[in-house]
Order: C-alpha cells, then sequence, then structure tokens
C-alpha cells in the first residue's frame, strides 16, 4: 500500500432514516480522510449527522430503518460497506474501536469489567480466556484504575460515570485498534472529569498511534487535540482544514459562527455579547433547494439560496462550502 | 446468601398460613354441618359423630384450626374419605405422573418459548416474529382440554405416532414413559409458552435497543453471544419472573390434562375426590400445590440475584 495513502477514505457516504414521518438524510454526500495516527475532530450542532457518519463507519445504524444508500467507506483500500457482516465484525473493535458518549449505559450491567474487556481479545485476537483477563487486567491500570486485578470482577455499577468511560477506553483499545471513534466522549461526563479522560485518550493514542475520530460540540477542545477539522451542517461538510488554519481563518460563516459562541476570557471577548447562531437546524426530511445555511446565515442572497455550493478548496487544504468563503460579514 | 433465603423463606410463612386458613375454611363455609360435610353423603350418623370428635368440632374454631395445623405440619393431611387411607399416602402415590408431566412440560415450555422469544425479538417484524406472535395469541386463549382432544385426534388416533393417552413409570423405560407426556406435555404447555415467549419478546426488544448491545456489536460479537450472553441474561428477570408465575396455569391446566390424558396423577386424585365431595383429599391437594407455587416462586426471587449482580441480597 501507497504509504501516503490515508487509513480511511469516506466517499461520498449517505445515509438515511426511513421512518414513518419521512426519510431523514442525515449524512447527504460527506467525503473525508482520516491519515494514520492523526486526530480529527469533527464538529457541528446536535442532529447535524456527526453520529451517524460515525456509526455508518462501523455499520452500526440502528437496524431496518438506518441504511447508507450511498458511498465507499475504504480502510486502507477495502470498502467496508461490501464486506459481509462476519468480516465486518472482524474489524469492528479489532482494527476500527469506538466509544460512545453514555458512558453509564454503554457497559452491560450483568457482565463484569474483566469480561467485558477480555471479550474483544478472545475475539479478535483468538487469546485464551486466562490471557484475555491478564491483557483485560493491563488495559485496566492503563487507563489508571487502581487495584485493577480485583475491580476486573466488579460491575458496571460499581463504577463512577468517569471510571466507566476509562473502562470503555480500556475496551476500545485492547486490540490496538488503527482508529478510535471517540463520539463524545466526555459530554455526558463532570467537567472535572472530562479534562482528565481526554487527556489519558490522547495519550494511550500517542502510546499505541491509532488514529482518533474525535466528535465534540466543545471547539476548544478541538483546538487543543486535533491536527485537522471537519464542521459539519445539516449532513454535510461545510468546512474542512487543519486546525490552527481553521481557527485563524474560518471560511464559512456557520464556522464563524461557532466561534463566536465560544466563551472566551479574554477582557475584549468579554464585552463581544456571546452569540448563538439564531435560527434552527433545518428539517433534514426536506427536501433542501439551495444552501442549507442560508436561512440562518446573514450573507445569505439569493444564489445562496437556489443553488447549494459545492465543497471546493478556496486556500491550501481548506476547504468550505460557501459562495461567499471568507467574505466579512 | 444462606441468611438471605432463609430471610424469604420466613417471608413465605405469612402467604401459605393464609392458605392454610383459607383450606381449612373450605370445609367450614360448604353447606352443612362440617362433619356431615367431610363423612360424606353416605356416611351414618356414628361415622360423623366420630368425625366429629375427631376433629373437636365442639371446640371453638380457632383451636380446631391450631389442632388441624398442627397435623398438616406433621405430615397429617387427614384421611380420605372414599379410599380410607391417609391423603399424604394417597398424594405420594399420585405424585410421579404429576411430577413427570409438570417436569417435561416444564422444560419443553420454557426451552421452546424463550427460543421462540428471543428470536421473534431479534428478527423483529419479520415473517418470523408473526408467527411466534400469532401461535402466542391463540395458544394463550384456547383451552388446554381442545388442545388435548385436538393433538390426540391428530398424532394418536390419524397419524398414530404416539399414544392416544395413560401414564407409564419411568421405572418402566425412558421411551414409553416420555412418548406418553409428549402430547399432554404440548397440550399443557401451550398456553404456558404463549405467556412466556410473549414476555421474551417485549423483555428482549426492550434490551436490544440498550446501549450496551450497541457496544458489544461495535467490538465485534457475533449473533449468537450477542443475543444469548448480553441481551438474554439482561431480560432474565423478567422472564424468570413470569416462569414462577405462570407455574399457576400449569397447576390448574395438571388438573384437566390428567383427565383429558387419563393420567391418573394428584390432578385426577383431586378431580376425583371433588365427584366424591372427598374434602380431606381436596384440601391437601390444595396445599401441596400451594406450598410448590411459593416455593417456585421463592427460588425465582433467588434467581434474581444470580442474574443480576445489581439485587442486594
Ligand atoms: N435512530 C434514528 N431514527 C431516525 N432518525 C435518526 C436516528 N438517529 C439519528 N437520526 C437523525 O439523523 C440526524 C443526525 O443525527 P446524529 O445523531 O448523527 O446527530 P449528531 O450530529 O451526532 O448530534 P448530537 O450532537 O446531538 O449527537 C438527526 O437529524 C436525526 O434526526
Ligand atoms: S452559501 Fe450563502 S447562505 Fe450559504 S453559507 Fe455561504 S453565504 Fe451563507
Ligand atoms: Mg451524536
Amino acid at each position: 500500500m501507497d504509504a501516503a495513502a490515508p487509513l480511511l477514505s469516506v466517499e461520498d457516504l449517505r445515509t438515511h432514516f426511513f421512518t414513518v414521518d419521512g426519510v431523514t438524510r442525515a449524512v447527504d454526500g460527506v467525503s473525508f480522510t482520516v491519515n494514520a495516527g492523526e486526530t480529527l475532530g469533527i464538529v457541528g450542532e446536535s442532529g447535524c449527522g456527526k453520529s451517524v457518519t460515525a456509526l455508518s463507519i462501523l455499520r452500526l445504524l440502528p437496524q431496518r430503518i438506518g441504511r447508507i444508500v450511498g458511498g465507499r467507506v475504504l480502510l486502507e483500500g477495502e470498502d467496508l460497506l461490501g464486506l459481509d457482516i462476519g468480516a465486518m465484525r472482524d474489524i469492528r473493535g479489532n482494527r476500527i474501536a469506538m466509544i460512545f458518549q453514555e458512558p453509564m449505559t454503554s457497559l452491560n450491567p450483568v457482565l463484569t469489567i474483566g469480561e467485558q474487556i477480555a471479550e474483544a481479545v478472545r475475539i479478535h485476537q483468538g487469546a485464551s480466556a486466562a490471557d484475555a483477563l491478564a491483557r483485560a487486567e493491563e488495559m485496566l491500570a492503563l487507563v489508571r484504575i487502581s487495584d485493577a486485578r480485583r475491580r476486573l470482577g466488579d460491575y458496571p455499577h460499581q463504577f463512577s460515570g468517569g471510571m466507566r468511560q476509562r473502562v470503555m477506553i480500556a475496551m476500545a483499545l485492547s486490540c490496538n485498534p488503527k482508529l478510535l471513534i471517540a463520539d463524545e466522549p466526555t459530554t455526558a461526563l463532570d467537567v472535572t472529569v472530562q479534562a482528565q479522560i481526554l487527556k489519558l485518550m490522547l495519550e494511550l493514542k500517542e502510546r499505541t498511534g491509532a488514529a482518533v475520530m474525535l466528535i465534540t460540540h466543545a471547539l476548544p477542545v478541538v483546538a487543543e487535540t486535533c491536527q485537522r477539522v471537519i464542521v459539519m451542517y445539516a449532513g454535510r461538510i461545510v468546512e474542512m482544514a487543519e486546525v490552527t488554519e481553521l481557527f485563524d481563518r474560518p471560511l464559512h460563516p456557520y464556522t464563524r459562527g461557532l466561534m463566536s459562541s465560544i466563551p472566551r476570557l479574554g477582557a475584549a471577548a468579554r464585552q463581544k455579547r456571546l452569540t448563538e447562531i439564531p435560527g434552527l437546524v433545518p428539517d433534514l426530511r426536506k427536501p433542501v433547494i439551495g444552501c442549507a445555511f442560508a436561512p440562518r446565515c446573514p450573507l445569505a442572497d439569493d444564489h445562496c439560496r437556489a443553488e447549494a455550493p459545492p465543497l471546493t478548496e478556496h486556500l491550501t487544504a481548506h476547504q468550505a462550502a460557501c459562495w461567499k468563503a471568507g467574505e466579512a460579514a | 446468601m444462606i441468611a438471605y433465603i432463609i430471610r424469604r423463606l420466613v417471608a413465605t410463612i405469612p402467604v401459605m398460613l393464609l392458605v392454610a386458613v383459607i383450606v381449612f375454611l373450605l370445609v367450614h363455609l360448604a353447606p352443612g354441618d362440617p362433619a356431615s360435610v367431610i363423612a360424606g353423603d353416605n356416611a351414618t350418623s356414628d361415622q360423623i359423630a366420630s368425625i366429629r370428635a375427631a376433629l373437636g368440632l365442639n371446640r371453638p374454631l380457632w383451636e380446631q384450626f391450631a389442632i388441624w395445623i398442627g397435623h398438616v405440619l406433621q405430615g397429617d393431611l387427614g384421611h380420605s374419605l372414599f379410599w380410607n387411607r391417609p391423603v399424604a399416602e394417597l398424594i405420594l402415590q399420585r405424585a410421579e405422573p404429576t411430577i413427570s408431566l409438570a417436569i417435561t412440560t416444564l422444560i419443553l415450555a420454557v426451552t421452546i418459548s424463550i427460543t421462540l422469544g428471543v428470536l421473534a425479538a431479534w428478527k423483529a417484524g419479520s415473517g418470523l416474529d408473526r408467527a411466534v406472535m400469532g401461535v402466542a395469541v391463540t395458544g394463550f386463549s384456547v383451552p388446554v382440554f381442545v388442545v388435548g382432544y385436538l393433538l390426540v385426534f391428530v398424532f394418536a388416533i390419524q397419524l398414530r405416532w404416539l399414544p392416544v393417552q395413560g401414564y407409564r413409570p419411568i421405572a418402566d423405560g425412558l421411551w414409553p414413559w416420555f412418548e406418553r407426556l409428549i402430547l399432554p406435555s404440548i397440550a399443557l404447555g401451550l398456553a404456558y409458552v404463549a405467556l412466556i415467549a410473549r414476555i421474551t419478546r417485549t423483555t428482549m426488544l426492550e434490551v436490544l435497543a440498550e446501549d450496551y448491545i450497541r457496544t458489544a456489536e461495535a467490538k465485534g460479537v457475533a449473533t449468537r453471544p450477542m443475543l444469548l450472553k448480553h441481551a438474554l441474561k439482561n431480560a432474565a428477570v423478567p422472564i424468570v419472573t413470569i416462569v414462577g408465575i405462570g407455574v399457576a396455569l400449569l397447576i390448574g391446566g395438571v388438573v384437566i390434562t390428567e383427565t383429558v390424558f387419563n393420567i391418573p396423577g394428584i390432578g385426577r386424585l383431586v378431580v376425583d375426590a371433588i365427584a366424591r365431595r372427598d374434602y380431606p383429599i381436596i384440601q391437601g391437594v390444595i396445599l401441596v400445590f400451594s406450598g410448590v407455587y411459593v416455593l417456585v416462586n421463592l427460588a425465582v426471587d433467588i434467581s434474581y440475584t444470580f442474574f443480576d449482580p445489581r439485587v442486594r441480597y
């Protein structure tokens, strides 16, 4: 394989939900790549399709209602969407692992912590029960749960939220995945614990060399941890760039809106009112004509409302989907 | 754990006491003098007098109850009027066919119903799911004797695959014993299967929508361990609860099934006793069946700690 080829390449992914009240185009033509070992951030308001993108990669969409209707997901050149379910299971938890937002409900309440971590090791590495449990203990110690050996036999209800998320991290990294998808891994935790967990995750990422796809609401988290950022809006990518580039020169009015809604500590920032982006996320069940952001965009004109802007490169390695990319409001 | 079991056992005492009171009052609430009720229709006045003396009917009611319960606790359930033998002995003699029928039904019904319920939930909305639910709805509403006669007609009389009726002790060999239990077990178990399959499906549907199932899938867990290890164990508490409660269905059904299939068990004993107004037998059988029901549900209670680590004892 070409050394420069990306680890993961998502091409024109389209994932729709078929429910009684219509078809939701949750992901509507998303393309991006994840390079080996990098940290890629995905941000955007609630409902913009971040989780669905992640779940589509692992093909974990809710059965029957959620369907990938188009596109390709290439892992080291192999299209995951064409794999049979057995081959897909060989990838889940092994080459691509995932951590979810809800640590309180993501662990099985009736299985021991040790078993839940060891299971992945048994499945993917054909390890014996004893070896798998030893690996589980090693992983627990690695995520800094004290007295790891004894805690292997504990159940999730004996752990706090932060500790459960550590267990999830231990589970996800137990088979040395090439890619770790973390879907808002800290949102549900206490603010004091959030930073710890994030730091731990990225530290372990460095050790294992895994690439991380970090889904978050929080732009400051992205600024601190990611190399590249994708901004999503209404099921599409609206902007994509290196992190410093994006923060220095945000091109899309939506990205700018997100940035101005971050509370800043500086005196100058305090004078500026905390602006939330006015308006609502569009209903993804209705067909969108023109730019999906137009109803909320201060720059919108008739052209915007008539024709959807394609994602194009405006600056070096910096793409945006806006007719007026970079123009001042 | 032992302390917990003892505590639960003690907690069943009030229930059993209540059952005992009702069973005791059965005779006293029946129209007419209890002694002549117990003695039966063809008793002589001497017999009635001796029964009255034996039961101490001249004493206050609570004292009579105390004497009676004292006997029951020693395993003395009284004397059958028709057979003129101890009721406990009669019940023991008839126990094997009933226990055989109950256990085969329980094992068959529980395995079949849970399998069906799990499959229906896994393939919710599919043809299989609809078929299972169809069977569950009809299975629950068709009476045991209708199912029984239908099974006999098709499989015993028309196809001649299985015997029409009767019972052979297990000592006569496993197959002759089992062969005669197949149709009765199906007839008896159908409503039970329907009940458990429905609860299993509903509970499994809820569990399969839980986040931890998605976590298991994200780990690469295959379908079978996903269903059985990750999901079913979480669904176990409501399922075993209904298995326990549903034993009441089995107890009621045993009486009818034994009559339809001419099985000489406790059910038949009590049917005959009712026809002969043999009250001591009726009392004894109700006590035994109630005791079994309470013990089964006690076992169910205790099993919660095995299925769910969050249950404290
Ligand atoms: N199970 C589902 N059934 C129907 N529609 C769904 C389902 N899951 C997601 N959707 C739709 O897909 C769209 C994208 O949802 P998604 O969960 O990806 O958002 P998100 O960006 O992860 O938001 P959040 O930040 O709140 O997690 C939403 O508009 C939602 O309505
Ligand atoms: S295309 Fe027009 S409406 Fe859409 S973001 Fe750009 S300026 Fe706003
Ligand atoms: Mg989400």
